[in-house]
């Protein structure tokens, strides 16, 4: 075993560390609008480096690089170091673009991707509906074709979409084989949010949380969006949906952030003068011997893929290893803050910034963390994967419509 | 990077699970805990045969990976006899100064002399009636090597029945002393055996697993393989989420310490600690899995459920292991 990257990875290292040296960080100076142009041009000679939009052709927009895991990982650890801006986050990057590489038009890649990485068109997930959640093959949502076949008409309700507020599009399921089976009745469809017939409204979660980057519920009444946005064949939109999921797991729990999110319960558990404590101490290493397990399976995972092989089912348990332990800090930071935790959290995900910020700011991660096993695939349908998909046993019957 | 295990590593195992299958079946592990030995020399035999007594030899060309891939099969097949004694004696015997220790060598390296674990702190030694030598392991006294014939040797009923135990006593003084507390070497060598014990621990907690699972999808209730419904399947999806990834923190620990990297004996204490956890919950929540039948004498997971239990306290407990982890971080 060998956890070093290699010399060619660590020449590598030296060309975009003399890179960033060059180009980053923007003058002190630069506020605003002038700030957000400065990002947009490094954005640019970034991807022209090779260092970003790696996956994406240049026609579109990206730097068209060939699959190298350890130049990425190189990249993101000396950008991190640099604090430099990585790829535009969000449901566009991580969903969108990779559902219409795959299954996507012509027209569609030409119009969207570039506009996407450049971060102009912000994309909302209208999966869920009010009575669809883990189950999406039973959305209700309609599409009918307009008279002339030239638009689908869009009926319906979608809901808890993130940066709902903010997005300027939509990749959503519809109904529009009302009589087909469950799972082949459904079209996957892209939507320009900016029209008459789409009403958003958002939704206070349990942080009262509310606003711009919280979840929203969406509306749509006699909505239209053009025949050619639909993406892959009518009917067949459940089974485009799979490859966006696939994406958006893959990007869930690489980073090291439960790392970070323990050492600052370490610094919390100072803090408060608890940390001489022998229950606290053993608590942390216990809690720490997740952390690690999720850290080196990491690496495991890395170095499998690196050498293009199978890592088997851990895979498959990142996600919920991530909540679990999220879960466990939550629970020993509620402990270590007591009565703190009786003052209201600052709110926004510690975006908001309103106030001091003592020990209660941890009120947000411990509600975040119930979050956490929500996002992304449920935790109990993540059990189910592990089961069903890791350890080969039977489907649930209820499930078994599946494909 | 490479962190995960090459054919060759890959290789090893196979070759250990399948001599164990070949001499230790279930069959074999029943007969052995009805009886009186200390040994099952033929196992023994046929292990030592592929070879891997001498693991941790300075100039094998392995390591401690490796060794902690062998005791990860032992431990899944709870095979009997001292191997972790046996692997941490050659590293001591072949790295000591001791022309009289280094006589053992090739016997221990070879199988035919027998060595067991002493833990300083401990009264009880498991094989101990099996053994030739003792390897005392003491952090705060230094390493020894003592002969059998001098030392006292009473055995007592024991729990875990494929690792019997003797009550030892052996004088300060007695033997040949390897290396001093201040020595670098005993530290190691302490290190090593709590990442071979997690290994051993790795080992036991997949089989117990792998034996719910397939018990799931054979066995039938209401017209269906249990396994099929969510409570029971969630069950089993926990036991693998314990598991699986741990396996990345004993590869870890045992990189670690090959490569003398700073955090070595760190990663080896929390390695012990959290794998002897993950063990004693799988073997606990196995037994629920399996119903009655997982508490019966006959089907056997309690050779397993009992083997957590000397594992976990076996060279100090997780919290003594977690205490020392949380010191060696400056918290």
């Amino acid at each position: 075993m060998d956890l070093s990257y290699g010399e060619a990875a660590e020449a590598y290292r030296a060309e975009v560390r003399a890179f960033l040296s060059l180009h980053w960080p923007p003058p002190a100076e630069l506020r605003g609008p002038d700030l957000k142009a400065f990002v947009r041009t490094f954005r640019a000679l970034a991807t022209e480096q090779g260092h970003l939009y790696r996956a994406i052709p240049k026609q579109y927009g990206g730097s068209e690089q060939p699959v190298d895991v350890i130049r990425a990982q190189v990249i993101r650890e000396e950008y991190q170091r640099a604090r430099a801006p990585m790829e535009v986050g969000g449901n566009g990057m991580n969903m969108t673009v990779p559902t219409l590489l795959e299954k996507g038009s012509e027209e569609q890649k030409a119009l969207f991707i570039r506009a996407t990485v450049e971060g102009d068109y912000i994309w909302g997930q209208g999966y869920s509906e009010p009575g669809s959640g883990s189950d999406l093959a039973s959305v209700r949502t309609r599409g009918e074709l307009s008279a002339d076949g030239s638009k689908w008409i869009i009926n319906g309700q979608k809901i808890w979409t993130s940066q709902g507020m903010q997005a300027t599009h939509m990749f959503m399921l519809v109904r529009t084989e009302p009589d087909a089976p469950k799972h082949d009745g459904i079209t996957y469809l892209l939507i320009d949010l900016d029209q008459p017939g789409i009403t958003r409204r958002p939704i206070r979660q349990m942080t009262g949380e509310e606003g711009d980057h919280t979840f929203c519920e969406f509306f749509f009444d006699n909505a239209e969006t053009p025949v050619s946005w639909q993406v892959g064949a009518r009917g067949q939109g459940w089974y485009v949906s799979r490859t966006t999921l696939k994406h958006e797991r893959a990007s869930i729990g690489g980073a090291d952030g439960l790392g970070r999110q323990f050492a600052k319960l370490v610094e919390l558990a100072k803090e408060v003068g608890r940390i001489d404590e022998p229950l606290v101490r053993d608590r942390l290493a216990q809690i720490e011997g997740f952390v690690l397990s999720h850290r080196y399976s990491s690496y495991r995972l890395f170095s499998c893929a690196a050498a293009g092989e199978d890592a088997g089912p851990v895979a498959l348990m990142m996600k919920l290893l991530l909540t679990e332990t999220g879960h466990e800090m939550a629970l020993l930071a509620q402990e270590l803050i007591g009565e703190h935790g009786f003052v209201e959290p600052v709110g926004a995900g510690g975006r908001g910034h309103r106030g001091p910020r003592g020990p209660e700011k941890w009120m947000d991660q411990i509600m975040g963390s119930l979050g956490n096993s929500i996002a992304g695939g449920a935790s109990n349908i993540q059990r189910n994967i592990i089961g069903e998909r890791g350890l080969g046993l039977p489907r649930d019957l209820a499930m078994s419509g599946e494909r | 990077m490479h962190f995960h295990l090459t054919p060759e590593q890959t290789a090893i195992q196979d070759a250990v699970r399948g001599t164990l299958a070949d001499h230790w079946p279930m069959e074999r592990l029943h007969a052995f805990a009805d009886g009186a030995d200390d040994f099952d020399r033929a196992s023994w035999d046929a292990l030592m045969a592929l070879g891997i007594g001498g693991l941790l030899a300075p100039d094998s060309g392995m390591g401690l990976l490796e060794a902690a891939l062998v005791c990860e099969i032992a431990g899944e097949a709870a095979a009997p006899g001292p191997l972790i004694g046996q692997l941490l004696a050659v590293a001591a015997v072949a790295c000591s100064g001791d022309a009289a220790a280094k006589a053992h060598l090739d016997g221990l390296a070879g199988g035919t002399k027998v060595a067991a674990l002493v833990d300083g702190g401990s009264a009880y030694v498991a094989c101990a009636r099996a053994a030739d030598l003792f390897l005392i392991v003491d952090r705060a006294a230094g390493v020894r090597l003592v002969a059998a014939a001098d030392a006292t040797i009473e055995a007592v009923p024991a729990s875990d029945r494929s690792r019997p135990v003797s009550k030892v006593g052996v004088a300060a003084d007695a033997g040949t002393a390897l290396f001093a507390a201040s020595d670098p070497m005993t530290a190691r060598l302490a290190d090593a055996a709590l990442v071979l014990v997690a290994a051993d621990a790795l080992g036991g907690a997949q089989k117990v697993t792998d034996m719910s699972v397939a018990y799931a999808k054979e066995r039938e209730q209401f017209g269906q393989p249990i396994g099929r419904f969510q409570g029971l399947k969630h069950q089993l999806a926990h036991m693998a989420l314990d598991v699986e990834p741990a396996r990345a923190l004993v590869w870890y620990a045992a990189y670690a310490w090959d490569s003398q990297l700073p955090d070595a004996p760190r990663a080896a204490a929390m390695a012990k600690a959290h794998l002897c956890d993950v063990y004693v919950r799988a073997t606990r929540a196995a037994v629920a899995a399996h119903g009655g039948i997982g508490y019966t004498w006959e089907y056997g997971l309690h050779y397993w459920f009992r083997r957590a239990a000397f594992d976990r306290a076996w060279l100090g407990s997780p919290a003594a292991h977690r205490a020392r982890a949380a010191a060696l971080a400056g918290w």
